[in-house]
């Protein structure tokens, strides 16, 4: 009995392993990569840092659905990636927009590398040129063409 | 009774932190030595107290002593005893306590192999590393005590996250805490240095091997966690850019900026501000990782603790630390006299590019880490910062270390030649280029990746041979092994992120997967490879029951092997897990994952072939090779030795 009881719970709890069911995969491949392609980029709302695909959470099941039945109803991309976040929200993205205060996040690495480059520029010369900067006194000179020998 | 003196010698451990921040402080600024002496007993004996407070927490795991509360929460006496002693750590309190051990461990390691170092800057590193370990005794004794009895003894515990009964995640914290907390010295050696106005190359003769140490930790640590993920959560991903595991890959990358800016101080008594200010930024940001991890502020896969009143406390810790050593570094980082001269060209600008590569990339991982929770804040909107992000911005600076790093590597201290470093790396550009264009002719999966990285990886790795080659001078390959140790450790650790860099591109490149409802005894094609799954079977485990699949893998007719994928479930905990079968080679790995049964018979089984996924760990090891190469070199251990020798001799002389 007890052996039947566990048997069921491990049939039907979720496990945490990769989740597209072969029963949703569609029978096109080319539509079926881009329903893939597509689900990279979408966050499974309850799941902690997954994407739909990898997720096993029934509502990340109810996106992947929703996703390939809109890619069978013929809209682009775009079109899918928009109707699922009007549905769920922006929490949804992966990859956030590059739009309002996001500018800040996808600026952020530009501008920094480009005050760095600045920076490390600036130690740069600054080092190269303190050698410059310091030429032999008349006594060191001196003392260099007695050590040469000269 | 153990336990309660374990719990006495963590206060005890306590009390001596706080002599040891304040006495020899004072010494120091007095110029009183023997206050100042004060520091090395006290380092000792703290440690000495929480090694043993720690081993009476884990025997009280290993009996399963079931009237201590965490062990009641987090463990069960059906566990194999090597799970019952990994979950010492397996949980808050207990992580919380091997972190202070460590902390403790490497000022012991100061006091005892110091000696050699002035006594006021011993004394002030003591010090400073004691003021750590003073905050986290306080934090764990006030908020995450493990100590803790429960009046009426269970008869069993609840069991450890199944997830974490396995050999990788066992080890990976220990090693994680080991570089981060590794970090702490060179942050006590920095805060001490501005307190001296003095920075040398002494300093950077001791603050290298140390970072050193802690990044070779941090490498071994991460590429744990990484290959764990990897067999364990069922998917074959290796990297999720999740919160917590960016909080480790920030001080890494930082870690290895520091390592080698810490060489231009030690060689040439240039960039010195610039290594202090990398040292303290680098534990600042392993503090504000313990404090991503510990506070479960950003929800990821790993924050077991969500108990608001610890996160701030150690967000006080962060802010403390890392807001005094700023506002000290401000006001005496001036007093740092720079002096070593180099030219436009040479290896010191190689490594300026080298630290603000690895910096910027660092600062990215991070803004993009912490962004969802700044956007929050600020402008209310929900957001996900996810892997997508990370590959876009983070790629290119790691495309950009991976072409300057051999020609760097090759240029001359003070005024290098670059037309002469090209024309010594040019078999390795050859090669690569060639080597790239085979790869673009194969075609498949996603050429571009699969042919930048391969340019990238081969170019480095040929790029390092080149290196080592080039020093032998004439004398050809005799001198090969007469290298300095460095230089063979430069060379492998180069070589080992080009290896890393190779197995990433071509397994991201040329994966190919496979998802579908399979019959028993019925093969299935997944590229070169035929898969049958012959038999399913019900399998009872120590402390678990499981689903054992059996499969053979077949190319051309000829076996490959044999693999058993399982879905385990722990009744304890009342959890299952995936158990994926690999059949791990050079230069594929084969990966099947048994899913649910299906209506109408068969099981759901999904099998990847990954190409190269050994080698990113691969990789790693041979990172943390380079490092522990470059550690044992003879300018490091004859300075150690000597100096334990030299006091050992002076002794009785006394």
């Amino acid at each position: 009995m007890l052996r039947a009881l566990l048997l069921a719970l491990i049939l039907t709890l979720p496990a945490g392993a990769g989740a597209v069911e072969p029963d949703e995969i569609l029978p096109d491949p080319a539509l079926e990569a881009r329903a893939r392609a597509i689900s990279e980029g979408l966050r499974c709302p309850v799941c902690r840092n997954e994407s739909i695909d990898e997720s096993h959470a029934p509502v990340a099941r109810d996106i992947r659905l929703l996703v390939r039945e809109r890619l069978l109803a013929g809209d682009s991309d775009r079109e899918v990636t928009e109707a699922v976040v009007a549905r769920y929200g922006e929490y949804v993205l992966l990859r956030p927009t590059a739009e309002g205060a996001n500018l800040i996040l996808w600026l952020a690495g530009p501008l920094f590398l480009l005050a760095g480059l600045g920076l490390g520029w600036s130690v740069i010369r600054a080092r190269s040129r303190a050698g410059e900067a310091e030429p032999l006194t008349e006594a060191e000179k001196a003392r260099l063409k007695d050590l040469l020998g000269g | 009774m153990l336990v309660e003196l374990g719990h006495l010698a963590l206060v005890l451990a306590f009390a001596t932190a706080l002599i040891q921040t304040a006495v020899p402080l004072i010494g120091a600024q007095k110029g009183w030595s023997n206050w100042m002496e004060v520091a090395i007993p006290a380092a000792l004996s703290q440690f000495l107290l929480l090694a043993f407070s720690f081993a009476a927490l884990a025997g009280a795991f290993l009996a399963s002593d079931f009237s201590v509360a965490l062990v009641y929460q987090n463990s069960h006496s059906a566990k194999p005893w090597l799970y019952k002693l990994t979950g010492v750590w397996g949980n808050h309190e207990g992580s919380m306590l091997l972190w202070l051990l460590i902390l403790a461990l490497f000022g012991a390691a100061v006091a005892w192999w110091g000696t050699n170092l002035p006594l006021p800057l011993r004394a002030r590193v003591l010090a400073v590393q004691g003021s750590i370990g003073a905050a986290f005794g306080a934090f764990i004794l006030f908020t995450s005590n493990p100590f803790l009895r429960l009046d009426i003894p269970p008869l069993d515990g609840r069991d450890l996250n199944p997830l974490l009964q396995d050999p990788g995640l066992a080890f990976h914290p220990p090693f994680l805490y080991l570089g981060y907390v590794g970090l702490s010295m060179a942050y006590s050696f920095s805060v001490a240095a501005l307190i001296e106005g003095r920075v040398d190359a002494a300093w950077g003769r001791w603050v290298r091997p140390w970072t050193l140490a802690a990044w070779m930790f941090l490498t071994i640590g991460i590429a744990l966690g990484s290959w764990w993920a990897y067999y364990e959560l069922g998917w074959g991903g290796f990297w999720f850019w999740d919160p917590v595991e960016n909080a480790s890959f920030v001080p890494w990358l930082i870690a290895a900026a520091l390592l080698h800016s810490a060489i231009v101080v030690e060689k040439r008594e240039a960039l010195k501000t610039w290594t202090v200010l990398l040292a303290i930024l680098a534990f600042a940001f392993a503090l504000l990782g313990t404090f991503i991890v510990r506070s479960g502020i950003i929800t990821s896969v790993h924050a077991f603790a969500t108990d608001p009143t610890r996160g701030v406390f150690i967000l006080a810790i962060f802010a403390l630390f890392t807001g005094g050593a700023l506002i000290l570094f401000a006001l005496r980082a001036p007093a740092l006299e720079a002096r070593g001269v180099f030219g436009l060209v040479s290896r010191e600008s190689g490594l300026v590019l080298n630290n603000v590569l690895l910096a910027v990339s660092a600062f990215v991982v991070l803004v993009g880490t912490l962004w969802p929770l700044i956007a929050e804040m600020t402008t209310g909107r929900v957001l996900s910062v996810g892997p997508p992000f990370f590959e876009a911005a983070f790629t290119p600076f790691m495309v950009g270390v991976a072409v300057v790093l051999p020609i760097g590597a090759l240029l001359a201290w003070k005024r290098g030649n670059l037309r002469r470093a090209m024309r010594t790396l040019m078999p390795a550009a050859l090669l690569a280029f060639a080597l790239a264009a085979l790869v673009w002719t194969v075609g498949t999966g996603r050429p571009i990746l699969a042919a930048l990285g391969t340019a990238l990886g081969v170019w480095i790795v040929a790029g390092a041979a080149l290196d080592l080659w080039s020093r032998t001078g004439r004398s050809g390959a005799a001198r090969l092994l007469h290298l300095p140790r460095a230089d063979w450790g430069k060379a492998v650790a180069h070589a080992g992120l080009g290896v890393t860099i190779l197995g990433i591109s071509l397994l991201m490149a040329w994966e190919q997967e496979d998802i579908r409802t399979a019959r028993l005894g019925e093969a299935f094609a997944v590229g070169a490879y035929t898969i049958t799954l012959n038999a399913v079977e019900e399998v009872e485990g120590p402390n678990y029951r499981s689903l054992m699949g059996d499969v053979t893998v077949e190319r051309d007719g000829r076996p490959v092997a044999r693999l058993h994928p399982e879905k385990r479930f722990y009744p304890v905990a009342g959890m299952p897990t995936t158990e994926a079968a690999i059949d791990n080679g050079i230069l594929r790995d084969v990966y099947v994952v048994l899913g649910d049964p299906q209506q109408g018979g068969g099981y759901a089984v999904r099998t990847y072939v990954k190409p190269f996924a050994n080698w990113i760990w691969g990789g790693a090891i041979l990172m943390a090779l380079g490092g522990l190469l470059s550690l044992s070199d003879r300018r490091h251990r004859v300075a150690a030795g000597a100096a334990r020798m030299a006091q050992g001799r002076a002794l009785p002389a006394e």
